[in-house]
């Protein structure tokens, strides 16, 4: 007898799989676990910004209750641990490779930024640890400190590395600068910028957390780590790092809470707790305190840009010149390099036609935390670049914001842009009428006058964003300069009684993996979503993946469909024995094999228990079992783009900003399940609005001090500074990927800092505010107009 | 050190621990609690909220000492093992409230916590209330949704 399919379809909101655990406390994240003969460790952080180390005392310490070993940068050395690589070689424009400062784990005979590690302690208990760091004396002979790239830059900077000359890591360029000077000649309006992309901390709520350990007997070493790519980690804990043979490491990521790219890097103090680990009898297990994460979790953004757009008397775009300064913090982060060039420079071209396009990014080293891949990465920053141009441009040339963009719309896809990428599909006019019609744009002027009414000033800002997601084929991104894989594999496996395991090497910490993976299972199988687990994050189970960032669930999901279809064919084949038909006659729909040329049916369960009691079939021909792998390489990335409208509401008396609405019209191709994208855009664009507002990592000019460095000084959204937002998709499914899927992790906060800066020039009447827009600033402004 | 006795989801706990052990890690480290979590240490995630004597409290902003006597509800003990989940997680469920599940156990007994003092919600009072907890996942749209409707759920129960 058949069962009747009762599975979901993928593009239906269902509910999460995965909610239960964490909502009664049941998650298991790295902290939670307390291993047989658990060791803690704490480091001994640079209180300054730039010195030589002169001297280190270690002898009480290492005589302290509980104390059981103390590492210095000097011993890793002397081990042979390498430092830690930069993952992306940028050639500058005059063919040098990139410049990259040595980055030990600990460091050795100088510090570069506060708090970076210079000694690690292990210890019986984390009281033990942290009172023995503490008491660690380290002699220091001061060295003045750059924090910004104007500063680093000056010919008066001291060299954060020596042999590094201007403490510039790489002066690179991308397009054509002869065709962009030729447009600009000839251009009849040329409009000039310079702003900057405030420096962020991420801020996941769960901080970095490992917890190591060595099993000499079998020499296998087990590492439990918060992290987006467990796999990517074991691959460089055995490969760079030399810290135990591929086979014999099993990296574990189990729930992590949240990352936003700052768990997608190398870290030095995980490569340093996994080196200890061995040294001592038990597991050593570190987790950053928030001030640890503040200091020295990867920052993002932290760019300084001249840009400059060439219109023609029609208010349509010749070309864009930007010079970008990225501060790239002491040492060139894992990706520290990719960011502020392929995935930045390569979007300067917007949702626009622009025939001449010339990007110069020069990398800046500086006293400060490196910088590295935060929600979008190199995306918000050209979105911004561009949004905020175009937007002066417009207010100059008296030509409305929406039509401006109207005008100068890519209108044919594939599109190829100036600057390497190739978009796929979109209908940026559709996704643009969308978003004013969900804002009601046309009602705003009654909605400023109200305000006025009431003493507060109104502002509506319109931005279009587009970005590149699900990076690949891996052949295209080598030649960029890229060291791994970008492919995501899958490997799905049907149990006798039709249960279904789908092993991935995707990681979600937030996205919703076990629920959209389920589902595309779910769908293709007819399976129900309670007998199908998604399992990710131990590489004993998946040995073979490239993790989650760059919103590159469509690849994991292509992945995972494929070995879907290899399972329904080989079913197929089973079939034609069972049922005694031609291959060509088997169909499979809602979970039913079945024939025109038979009255036989078979369900999904019962295919799955033939092929295990494999007697219904010659298994010289068809091999018993039904597992299927598959790795998904994208032909093309794709191009998620959207139109943001929101409107502010300013207290002139206060400066504070008030989003008084947010309208989002995205385009993700086809959507795999509308609530979790919904929850994606919700998150994306409340850090993009406290990007916008309030969040800033300020480093003194003096001291190189971050004075935002706790949550009481750092602006993080909170639930009573963000409105309600109103989301529309509207979707042209992408042919990357047999999904037609795009990516939505971080459009939200590539396309809101724009929309809410121009809202808030808008409200004022100004022509550029730099981000954080804080009350302070804000109330200047207000004071000054006034005073006008 | 000092012995202190705590009521904990209704099963009492003897803990013999040094004087400045936290709440935080007195439920975590020696109860093996862990759903609370520890987001930071200036007392502004809210990740560590339980309820001591049925009010929110940031536990690890309490001395282990200071809750001696005390009956302290943590995220497990709102719905036993294998039964249906208190209306308040009930609600995070159905409204996507959660997705990293870090800031989750913190947002709902703060929800409850909210609802208990104010009884029917709006969202403002939610945005408003809620302060004191951080989340960097769902930009809170779907938490204040969740709170809502839990609230209303709670009440329908009482
Ligand atoms: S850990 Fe208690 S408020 Fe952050
Ligand atoms: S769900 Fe991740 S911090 Fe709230």
């Amino acid at each position: 007898m058949n069962i009747a399919a009762t599975g979901v379809k993928f593009g239906q909101s269902v509910k999460r799989q995965e909610d239960g655990r964490f909502l009664r406390g049941k998650g298991k994240y790295v902290d939670d676990m307390i291993l047989p003969g658990q060791l803690y460790a704490a480091f001994v952080r640079s209180p300054m910004a730039h010195a030589r180390i002169t001297g280190l005392d270690l002898d009480g310490p290492a005589g302290m209750p509980g104390v059981r070993r103390i590492l210095t940068g000097q011993e890793l050395v002397d081990a042979g641990l390498p430092a830690l690589p930069c993952g992306w070689a940028i050639t500058s424009r005059d063919g040098e490779p990139m410049k990259v400062g040595v980055r030990n784990a600990l460091a050795v005979d100088r510090v570069r930024y506060v708090g970076e590690p210079i000694a690690l302690v292990v210890a019986e208990t984390q009281a033990q640890a942290r009172d023995a760091a503490e008491a660690v004396m380290v002699d220091y002979e001061d060295l003045p400190a750059s924090v910004d790239v104007l500063d680093a830059t000056a010919d008066s900077a001291t060299l954060i590395h020596d042999e590094i000359a201007g403490n510039c890591a790489f002066d690179w360029e991308l397009g054509d600068e002869a065709a962009a000077d030729v447009a600009f000649a000839d251009a009849a309006h040329r409009i000039a910028l310079t702003l900057r992309n405030n420096r962020l901390v991420p801020n996941a709520i769960e901080p970095r957390a490992i917890n190591a350990q060595w099993d000499a007997g079998s020499e296998e070493l087990t590492v439990y780590m918060t992290h987006q790519n467990p796999i990517g980690m074991r691959m460089f804990y055995a490969a760079a790092f030399g810290l135990a043979s591929e086979h014999k490491l099993r990296m574990v990521s189990p729930d992590v809470g949240g990352g936003f790219g700052s768990k997608a890097h190398n870290y030095p103090e995980e490569v340093a707790v996994t080196f200890a680990s061995k040294l001592v009898e038990g597991p050593v297990k570190w987790t950053a305190d928030r001030s640890e994460a503040f200091l020295t979790d990867a920052h993002g953004r932290d760019h300084l840009t001249d840009v400059e757009l060439a219109l023609d008397s029609e208010g349509r775009f010749l070309g864009l010149r930007a010079d970008t300064q990225a501060n790239v913090g002491a040492y060139l982060s894992s990706s520290g390099s990719l960011v502020p060039t392929y995935m930045y420079a390569t979007m300067l071209s917007g949702q626009y036609a622009i025939p001449a396009i010339h990007a110069r990014v020069r990398a800046i080293y500086s006293n400060t935390c490196p910088v590295d891949a935060y929600r979008g990465a190199g995306r918000p920053e050209a979105s911004y670049v561009i949004e905020r141009i175009v937007d002066v441009a417009a207010r100059e040339l008296g030509i409305d914001p929406a039509e401006i963009r109207r005008r100068n719309f890519i209108r044919e896809f594939p599109y190829q842009t100036p600057v390497v990428y190739e978009y796929d599909s979109g209908d940026y006019e559709k996704t643009l009428d969308a978003a004013l019609e969900l804002a009601d744009y046309p009602g705003f002027a009654a909605r400023k006058a109200e305000s006025e009414a009431r003493g507060k000033l109104r502002g509506i800002g319109v931005a279009a964003y587009v970005e590149a997601c699900g990076i690949g084929p891996s052949g295209k991104l080598a030649k960029l300069g890229g060291g791994a894989g970008m492919w995501e594999s899958a490997e799905v496996r049907v149990h006798p009684v039709g249960t279904v395991e789908v092993l991935t090497g995707a990681h979600s910490h937030g996205q919703g993996h076990a629920t959209t993976f389920a589902q595309v299972v779910s769908d293709r199988f007819g399976v129900p979503m309670e007998n199908i687990s998604v399992i990710q994050g131990d590489t004993a189970r998946i040995q073979a993946g490239t993790g989650t960032y760059g919103s590159r669930a469509s690849v994991g999901m292509s992945a995972t469909l494929r070995a879907c279809n290899q399972i329904i064919e080989k079913g197929k084949k089973i079939a034609t024995h069972l049922m005694e038909v031609d291959y060509d006659a088997v169909e499979f729909d809602d979970g039913i094999f079945s024939s025109k040329d038979s009255n036989v049916t078979i369900a999904f369960a019962e295919m799955a228990f033939a092929a295990h009691a494999a007697s219904g079939f010659p298994t010289d021909e068809i091999e018993p079992g039904l597992v299927a792998t598959s790795f998904f390489d994208p032909p093309e990335f794709t191009y998620p783009a959207g139109v943001y409208v929101c409107e502010v509401e300013i207290d002139p008396d206060t400066g504070t900003v008030e989003v008084a609405s947010f309208c989002a019209a995205d385009d993700f191709g086809n959507v795999a399940n509308p609530m979790i994208v919904e929850g994606q855009v919700h998150g994306g664009v409340t850090q993009g609005i406290g990007q916008a507002l309030w969040e800033n990592a300020l480093y003194d000019p003096d001291t190189g001090q971050l004075m935002s460095a706790s949550f009481m000084d750092y602006g993080m959204p909170r639930a009573g500074g963000v409105p309600d937002y109103q989301l529309v998709f509207s979707g042209t499914p992408s042919p990357s990927n047999p999904l037609g899927m795009k990516g939505c992790g971080e459009a939200g906060a590539i396309g809101s800092p724009p929309a809410i800066i121009n809202a808030v020039c808008n409200a004022l009447g100004v022509r550029h505010v730099d981000m954080p827009a804080t009350p302070e600033k804000i109330w200047r402004l207000c004071q000054q107009k006034e005073a006008n | 050190m000092t012995e202190i006795t705590l009521d904990v989801n209704g099963k009492t706990a003897t803990l013999d621990l040094p004087d400045n052990t936290l709440l935080i890690h007195a439920l975590r480290d020696h109860l093996r609690l862990t759903g609370a979590h520890m987001g930071c240490d200036t007392s502004q995630c809210g990740a560590c909220t339980v309820h001591v004597d049925g009010e929110a409290v940031k536990s690890c902003a309490m001395l282990a000492v200071q809750a001696d006597g005390c009956s302290v509800t943590t995220i497990e003990g709102l719905a036993k093992d294998g039964e249906p989940l208190h209306p308040m997680q009930q609600a995070f469920h159905d409204n996507h409230g959660l997705q990293c599940g870090f800031c989750t156990p913190g947002m709902v007994l703060a929800g409850i916590d909210i609802a208990r003092r104010f009884g029917k919600l709006d969202p403002a009072t939610v945005r408003d209330q809620l302060e004191g907890n951080l989340c960097r996942c769902t930009g809170y749209q779907n938490i204040v949704a969740s709170i809502i409707e839990g609230a209303s759920k709670m009440e329908g129960q009482s």
